[in-house]
């Protein structure tokens, strides 16, 4: 499949847009049903908190989402142009239950990535100051081996048989 | 895809039926809607997501402000959910410890407390 790249204003009509061409993508490389509403959620997500960065600090620049098929994984990389510092919540949090114990009025910032941090085994998110991203990856699952077919020669009429 | 809501009451509840994709883009429309339940007095609310194709941390935002909003009236936020895509994320979060989720609007309604 090789590389699809996604180039998007930075507005949250287009967020769909991304979760749909990551799981199109995602099911060529031949990913499980139940793996794709995880690439769902989790591309959707990354592209959510892309988007917002943008939105307050570079509307005019667009947001950018790399699928990649290859050797034996399927990766999708968020990567965003925002500039700022790390923060304390820019980063995998760890339990997401400790949220549920104290509910604000929306949720606190950083729950994006919790989400992504609970459903993708394989995640990294590098911040700097020129901007991040947000790597995911799946395994793709290996095709079957094919049962070994038996060949007959097969011989031309009048040919005796041996 | 545009988000479907209705609502209606039953009992002594009124039970907003959501249909379609709950996400940044959606997320406000779901906003409008509670607060402006909230605001014309219905403060026990049942949310029926069994119509609910997604829902991401932005619709998780939207839920948790409502509960807050109801509470604020001695209020309720129930959800019926059967779907496993969507009751995931409220696993993964540990909102389920939060939210009431019903298998129906019936038993939602008939819930107390």
């Amino acid at each position: 499949m090789g590389t699809v790249e996604l180039r998007f204003s930075p507005l949250p009509a287009h967020v769909r847009t991304a979760r749909l061409v990551a799981v199109s993508l995602a099911r060529r490389a031949g990913l499980d049903e139940e793996v794709l509403d995880e690439v769902r959620l989790a591309v959707g997500e990354a592209a959510s908190r892309a988007v917002g960065r943008h939105e307050v600090d570079c509307p005019a620049e667009p947001v950018l989402v790399r699928l990649t098929d290859a050797d034996g994984l399927f990766v999708a990389e968020v990567v965003d142009r925002a500039h700022g510092s790390a923060s304390g919540t820019d980063v995998l949090l760890g339990p997401v239950s400790q949220i549920a114990d104290h509910p604000a009025d929306e949720l606190p910032a950083g729950f994006d990535l919790a989400v992504i941090g609970g459903l993708v085994q394989d995640v990294s998110v590098e911040v700097g100051a020129n901007g991040s991203v947000v790597r995911m990856c799946w395994p793709v699952p290996t095709a079957p081996r094919r049962a070994a077919v038996p060949v007959t020669q097969s011989r031309s009429p009048g040919e005796p048989a041996h | 895809m545009d988000l479907s809501l209705a609502s209606r009451t039953e009992g002594d509840k009124t039970v907003v039926s959501v249909g379609g994709e709950i996400d940044v883009y959606t997320a406000p429309k779901l906003r409008e809607q509670i607060v402006q339940l909230v605001e014309e007095g219905h403060y026990h609310l049942v949310v029926d997501m069994e119509d609910v194709e997604f829902l991401d941390s932005t619709g998780l935002g939207v839920l948790v402000g409502g509960l807050k909003r109801v509470r604020a009236h001695d209020g309720s936020l129930r959800l019926v959910c059967t779907q496993e895509r969507i009751l995931k994320i409220f696993r993964i979060t540990g909102l389920t410890k939060v939210f009431p989720i019903h298998s129906s609007v019936a038993e939602a309604v008939e819930a107390t407390g």
